[in-house]
């Protein structure tokens, strides 16, 4: 078996063409993440630039109207540029730096992994090309000023489903094209060996805090942690630092859509089977003929027909639970958490938030539920607008 | 019985590529056999997949427009056995790794088997993932094709070392598609390759003109030609097959002067 296997998932199932570059990349990798130079630069960026550690917030309001377990919100929408993504970009810009790149590329999907590589390109001085799908530069007009603003290049991607699918696709090929002086930020815990495992090495800090945090304030490990779920940065993130403990139950939210049982979902695990795409084996919503299918999410950062090998690993290992949220249920909470505690959450982190909502009431006072906050809500306003019949302009 | 040797027996090979069900099946089944009868030696058959990442424009668009009409698998072993009836010319499906492992591995190399293709391309299964497939194409007979890439450097002895049938010299970086320029990389590339095996070398991707065909005949012992193909099919459509079959007989000559 090759390289970078979870289980029998993972993988480097990618053109030759593209192969030297994943070899240079997990030997670079390999020899900063040790180095101290590397390790010091990158902390102080976390603390000084991104704004970590990021806040443990109890949610008491809400905790009292459910009347169930303590739900506390892991705060990664006050990070600088408003998302989890910053974590795994200032690694890897600043890893491309140090292997000698001068250029970065990323796919983006909602925006926020598009905004903040361009954030970190800005920063350490590389150039920055975005690809975005067409249909998410309309939904998410405003993150795409933002990255131009930042100096990046967006290029828009009108090939297949033009979403973030198309958006991978484009990447790869542009890598394929140009890959001597140029590095690819793969935006989550998926693709071709090592980047599931960079990105989650990266996004691991998200549980490493939770549970120092936790521990000081309940005196104990969480009952529960919930994220939301795509590609899976987030929600490997915050569940890394305990998949070894037994009792902590890890629940990942998938994009329902309009449903499961509708040709309009985006719950990869939940109606998709395993199968080898985008540089790994995973699950995958494909047809019986191993076509890739077209998914549905009001949420542009989960619209994706595949999630990451770890994920899959841990779901057939029974360590980890997969549910689907519909639109409608992550709408709902979308509003429930904007009007109780007056924070507004990123349309995908509704979905973790929504399933909480479900939860809480069947667990006791005592019980503790950590819901990964993976961003802000800010980009969605507009499109929430719309979702309600509300046509209001940007 | 493999033919896949006889492919490069006569002269330097000519290897077109198409894209199957594009604009039809009746119509690709017609293109294989009267770009037989036009002098190629080895046709490259593309099972349209939905994201085809190794892929430029030229082709992902034939893939779409095959797979809106609903072409499968299916299909195509079906027409693959109607072609075998009458026509013996070496044949090499092109296609990535899902729709071989979705159809089930065993249950397509079986039916390669039974349909007489003799290779097997698949542009995302690099040397390291082989084994997904390999296992399966040595007890059905049919040979994987090993790639290799301007960016290969010290791993092509790797591959070029187990490689069967013969060796896919990938000539320009980024993705299929014609270009002007092709990079003279791909005679250090071949002659890598024939340093630890004695192996035919097939050039490929950015291909388009006799004369550059030529140029690369004039090292390698093949070369392929896809995306300026396609460009005819799209542009002639149900009408396109006198059309190929005039290209494919002067690229033929050029690969054979060359």
């Amino acid at each position: 078996m090759s390289k970078g296997r979870f289980g029998i998932y993972g993988g480097q199932y990618i053109p030759e063409t593209l192969m030297n570059a994943v070899i240079e990349l997990e030997e670079a990798y390999n020899h900063f993440k040790n180095d101290p130079k590397f390790k010091a630069e990158l902390d102080s960026l976390l603390k000084n630039y991104a704004g970590r550690p990021s806040m443990l917030y109890f949610a008491e309001k809400v905790t009292n109207d459910l009347g169930g377990g303590k739900i506390y919100l892991k705060r990664e929408d006050l990070n600088h540029t408003g998302s989890h993504k910053i974590n795994n970009v200032l690694g890897q810009v600043l890893l491309a730096k140090y292997m000698g790149k001068t250029r970065v590329i990323a796919e983006t999907g909602a925006g926020q992994h598009g905004v903040a590589t361009a954030t970190a390109a800005a920063l350490l001085g590389l150039k920055c090309e975005i690809f975005m799908g067409m249909e998410d530069t309309q939904r998410q007009a405003l993150n795409v000023f933002r990255m131009k603003l930042l100096g990046a290049k967006v290029n828009v991607v009108t090939s297949g489903t033009q979403t973030l699918k198309d958006a991978v696709n484009e990447t790869l090929r542009e890598w394929s094209r140009r890959v001597e002086d140029t590095h690819y930020v793969l935006g989550s815990v998926m693709g071709p060996h090592p980047f599931p495992t960079i990105v989650r090495d990266f996004q691991k800090v998200i549980g490493q805090e939770v549970k120092k945090q936790i521990l000081e304030i309940e005196g104990k490990l969480p009952d529960v942690l919930i994220a939301c779920i795509g590609g899976g940065s987030n929600a490997i993130g915050l569940f890394y630092e305990f998949i070894e403990e037994p009792n902590v139950r890890l629940i990942g939210c998938e994009a329902g859509g309009h449903g499961i049982h509708t040709n309009k979902t985006a719950a990869t695990m939940t109606v998709g089977k395993v199968g080898i795409f985008h540089g790994m084996k995973s699950y995958f919503c494909q047809d019986e003929y191993g076509q890739i299918a077209p998914v549905y999410s009001i949420s542009a950062g989960l619209d994706y027909p595949g999630v990451g090998p770890e994920h899959a690993y841990l779901h057939d290992i029974g360590r980890a639970e997969y549910v689907a949220v519909t639109d409608n249920e992550a709408v709902e909470a979308f509003e429930y958490l904007s009007s109780m505690e007056g924070i507004i959450p990123a349309i995908e982190s509704a979905h973790a938030v929504a399933y909480a909502v479900k939860l809480a009431p069947k667990l006791n006072k005592d019980q503790v539920i950590v819901v990964g906050l993976s961003g802000r809500g800010d980009k969605d306003v507009a499109s929430i607008a719309r979702y309600q019949g509300v046509e209001i302009y940007e | 019985m493999n033919k896949l040797h006889k492919a490069f027996t006569n002269g330097k090979a000519f290897i077109p590529f198409i894209t199957a069900g594009d604009p039809s099946l009746d119509v690709t089944k017609e293109l294989v056999l009267e770009m037989a009868n036009a002098g190629a030696d080895l046709i490259e058959l593309g099972i349209p997949f939905s994201d085809p990442v190794a892929e430029g424009q030229v082709i992902q668009a034939a893939s779409i427009r095959a797979l809106s009409h609903g072409i499968t698998v299916d299909h195509i072993f079906k027409m693959l056995r109607d072609i075998r009836k009458i026509c013996n010319t070496p044949i090499a499906l092109m296609t990535y790794v899902n729709p071989i492992f979705a159809y089930g591995t065993e249950r397509f190399l079986r039916n390669c088997q039974e349909t007489g293709v003799d290779a097997l391309i698949v542009a995302d299964l690099p040397f390291e993932e082989k084994d997904e497939l390999m296992p399966f194409c040595l007890k059905h007979g049919v040979y994987l094709i090993s790639m290799i890439a301007p960016t290969s450097n010290n791993r092509i002895h790797i591959i070029a070392r187990e490689a069967q049938g013969f060796v896919y010299c990938v000539s320009s970086m980024g993705v299929t598609g014609v270009r002007k320029n092709i990079s003279s990389d791909a005679e250090q590339m071949v002659k890598i390759v024939k340093e630890v095996n004695g192996i035919p070398c097939a050039v490929g991707f950015g291909i388009s003109t006799p004369e550059q065909a030529a140029r690369m005949a004039k090292f390698a012992d093949g070369v392929i030609v896809g995306s300026a193909i396609v460009k005819i099919i799209e542009e002639y459509g149900p009408q396109c097959v006198p059309h190929v079959i005039e290209y494919v007989s002067t690229m033929k000559n050029a690969v054979t002067k060359g």
